[in-house]
């Protein structure tokens, strides 16, 4: 499917507050421009994600879901960035299944001195996501 | 819910990119809103009155701050609420100035509509805020030290001088570790004894240091600010409140066993103390080769007292003690001899470690300061000290660097020579790690001014042959192989974590590493502090180190503990995980995540409980729950789903 040329993805976004928040933080602090199609809500560890957090972004007509969490062996709360990744991991399989795609989901590690990566991961994903296309229950549920 | 929103233009930081005007119009109306407007500053004194203002004239309930980092000012904005009368855990931060203007400049349009989503986020949030206060907890202003090395007395003596009463529990007789066993220090040479005694002594007399040798904890329960702790004192056999340390005991034994202390290089008596400046300066009986324990007759030492001090008849006491905050300092053990057979040691009499080479060299050693090797007692023409005995070593040892070796191999080779000036020291080494104060210095002038030579390679085998040692090695600089007829061996055996210390570990609830060692809670920002709050690591307990380092470690460990005992109660987050005893049908799925060990099951009545005081409040357990009973306070399932909403 050839995407539409004005398509702007919206990205949801689930930030640590130890690392990738305030990673985000120092991007905009060094005043590093990325896209604005997305929406940061801080939690306190990447490992309080619920994974119904990411299915109800998607099924609202989120086009992605980018979760950042610290480094491995970095977390602020022990392992909490261990637990994120495999509950994504299992996640993503179930997406894969159900057409939503696991390319519209990302978790990535980015620490608080990390600001460029962030940056740099958010116009990744912008780029990713405008390639794939608008979320396809969009077309279903909101047509 | 009546909320208030505040935008902050922050100059033009904000409002040179986002339209507040248009942000103004957009919210009027929406649902919950009772208040909305703008200022220049809201940090600013007249910015924050017009907060404070605002949640009193309109009676709101909860309040948005919509401006920079709430790393920035979020506990600014806390406590304006508060000022004003609203409790602080309704007050939330809109960050619209570090993840919207600053980085979106260039899109003034799209950068407005973010703001606006932020915002409403943010309602959504506080909207479903509990008034929290935070959890108050009694603190204990005393603390316990185990392990009383050079780290464990410089912990006590920094809390004991701060005013503060410290318990000091040590496995051995006597206070001072392996700093006791050494001879000098480097890089200055300076004698260990000298530097270590009157620090030792110090701890032994300060009035507010309760000092228990020959102990070990026993068990230990509570949390920060209230820890619990039984400690067992060894019998030693002798009464040690009227012994004076005169000695005759030790003089007149006709026990003679093998000293620990000496590292079995010299004997002592079946009582003894082990070393002239020994604090306490009093005796233990070792029960293991004493007669009258073994033979059940002899009581020498019994009728040569004269103050009548030895009881055959003590046994292990148990003393209980209540602290605020636990040191942990239980310093190091050397790699095992029996795990380096390939180079002799334990075989070869003449192949030792580096432990035994200070007692070689300690004025108050075996040889009284002379090298003599042990075999025969001859000064030794020619020693071959080998580095990395068991560090670095990927298959038989341990991967990582003990850190010290480089130095004090250094420093044995310098005092070697010093001693027998015709004598030659080798130093096969793999690198020279030699980053410290003074260090790379002392390194230099051992091969510049001693003439030590050094040998970049490994030595894969050393054996006795015609009263010589032999070490087969290589010299990868020169690229040739090395045979060196030696006449003793000094190896730089690893350093590991002392005995025990896993299984102390495990009573403390404290994490180690794959090796052993203590891990901190965090590697590079809380370095001294485990991962249980109110027990803290110092020394080679957490990893290798050197003399300063641990020195510098155990200060600002009592540093943290005297922040701790800076109030007599300890505040603690109220954001943390509940439970809802309704749901929760007592799975324990919560108590397998939870990495603090907050939680625990309450069989009677098939529920999950949180201790409030060690839930960190990361919120793991909210997505692990499979009923739905745990709720992480302000920051719910329901409410995080109503912020995705207000941002899609």
């Amino acid at each position: 499917m050839e995407a539409a040329v004005d398509f702007e993805p919206k990205i949801v976004a689930f930030l640590c507050n130890w690392c990738t928040y305030t990673g985000a933080d120092l991007a905009g602090v060094s005043r590093i421009q990325y896209p604005s199609n997305i929406r940061p809500i801080r939690v306190m560890c990447s490992g309080s994600v619920d994974p119904m957090y990411i299915l109800k972004a998607l099924l609202d007509g989120a086009d992605g879901v980018l979760v950042g969490g610290c480094h491995a062996g970095d977390c602020h709360y022990v392992n909490g960035n261990y637990k994120a990744r495999r509950r994504l991991a299992v996640l993503q399989e179930v997406l894969d299944e159900s057409g939503i795609g696991c390319d519209r989901v990302w978790f990535r590690f980015i620490s608080a001195s990390e600001g460029a990566l962030f940056a740099e991961t958010v116009h990744e994903m912008v780029d990713s996501l405008k390639r794939l296309g608008p979320n396809p229950l969009k077309a279903i549920w909101f047509a | 819910m009546r909320i208030g929103v505040f935008i902050c233009h922050c100059g033009l930081n904000i409002g040179g990119v986002v339209d507040i005007p248009e942000i103004l119009q957009t919210l009027a109306g929406y649902d919950g809103l009772e208040y909305v407007t703008d200022y220049r500053y809201m940090c600013s004194d007249p910015g924050q009155q017009v907060i404070k203002d605002a949640i009193r004239d309109k009676g709101l309930t909860g309040v948005v701050i919509a401006a920079c980092s709430p790393a920035m000012h979020e506990s600014t904005f806390r406590r304006t609420a508060e000022a004003a009368g609203l409790n602080p855990f309704r007050c939330e931060i809109a960050n619209i100035r570090e993840q919207c203007s600053w980085p979106h400049r260039d899109e003034p349009r799209r950068a407005t509509q973010k703001a606006l989503e932020i915002i409403r986020a943010s309602m959504e949030k506080v909207r479903q805020n509990e008034e929290l206060s935070p959890v108050s907890i009694p603190v204990t202003r005393q603390a316990l030290v185990i392990g009383c090395g050079i780290a464990g007395m410089q912990a006590a003596l920094d809390i004991a001088d701060a005013g503060y009463k410290v318990t000091v529990v040590e496995r051995l007789p006597y206070i001072g570790g392996h700093m006791a066993q050494l001879s000098e220090t480097f890089p200055t040479l300076d004698c260990s004894q000298c530097i270590l005694t009157p620090k030792a002594s110090e701890v032994g007399s300060h009035p507010n240091i309760d000092l228990f040798t020959n102990s070990e904890v026993h068990a230990i329960s509570g949390y920060v600010g209230n820890f619990n702790v039984t400690i067992r004192k060894k019998a030693s056999y002798v009464n040690w409140d009227i012994c004076n340390g005169c000695g005759l005991c030790m003089e007149k034994c006709p026990e003679k066993t093998e000293s620990h202390f000496e590292l079995g290089l010299a004997t002592t008596k079946a009582i003894s103390i082990a070393f002239p400046q020994a604090v306490p300066n009093r005796p233990v009986i070792n029960a293991e080769v004493c007669r009258h324990f073994t033979k059940g007759k002899c009581g020498v030492c019994e009728k040569v007292c004269p103050v009548g001090a030895i009881d055959f008849e003590q046994e292990d006491t148990f003393i209980h003690r209540e602290a605020g905050a636990i040191i942990v300092a239980t310093g190091y053990d050397l790699h095992p001899k029996s795990k380096v057979g390939e180079y002799g040691y334990g075989v070869v009499k003449d192949v030792i470690d580096g432990l035994e080479f200070e007692r070689l060299n300690s004025a108050s050693g075996p040889t009284q300061g002379e090298i003599r090797r042990p075999s025969d007692g001859k000064i030794p023409k020619e020693v071959v000290f080998i580095q990395c005995v068991g560090s670095r070593d990927q298959e038989d040892g341990y991967p990582y660097c003990s850190k010290i070796c480089c130095m004090y191999t250094a420093k044995h080779a310098r005092l070697y020579k010093h001693k027998v000036p015709d004598g030659q020291p080798y130093v096969f080494y793999m690198d020279i790690r030699a980053g410290g104060k003074g260090y790379e210095e002392f390194v230099q002038r051992a091969t510049e001014e001693d003439g030590v030579l050094y040998l970049r390679g490994r030595v894969s085998r050393v054996f006795e042959e015609n009263g010589k040692i032999v070490v087969f090695g290589v010299d990868t600089l020169s690229n040739k192989k090395v045979e060196i007829h030696g006449d003793m061996v000094v190896l730089a055996t690893a350093i590991i974590p002392s005995h025990g210390q896993t299984d102390l570990a495990r009573l403390l609830k404290i994490s180690t590493d794959e090796w052993g060692f203590l891990s901190e809670a965090h590697p590079k920002l809380r370095p001294v502090e485990s991962l249980t709050r109110g027990i803290y690591i110092a020394g080679c307990a957490q990893a290798p180190k050197d003399i300063p380092d641990s020195v510098t470690q155990a200060s600002s460990a009592a540093a943290k503990v005297l922040a701790l005992f800076s109030s007599d109660t300890l505040s603690h987050t109220p954001e943390i995980a509940v439970v809802d005893e309704e749901l929760c049908r007592g799975c324990g799925v919560c108590i397998e995540v939870c990495a603090y060990d907050a939680r625990t099951l309450d069989i009677r009545r098939r529920v999950a409980v949180v201790n409030e005081v060690l839930c960190e409040g990361c919120g793991a357990c909210q997505v692990a729950c499979p009923s739905g009973a745990t709720y992480q306070r302000n920051m719910g399932l329901a409410q995080v789903m109503s912020m995705i909403d207000a941002v899609i």
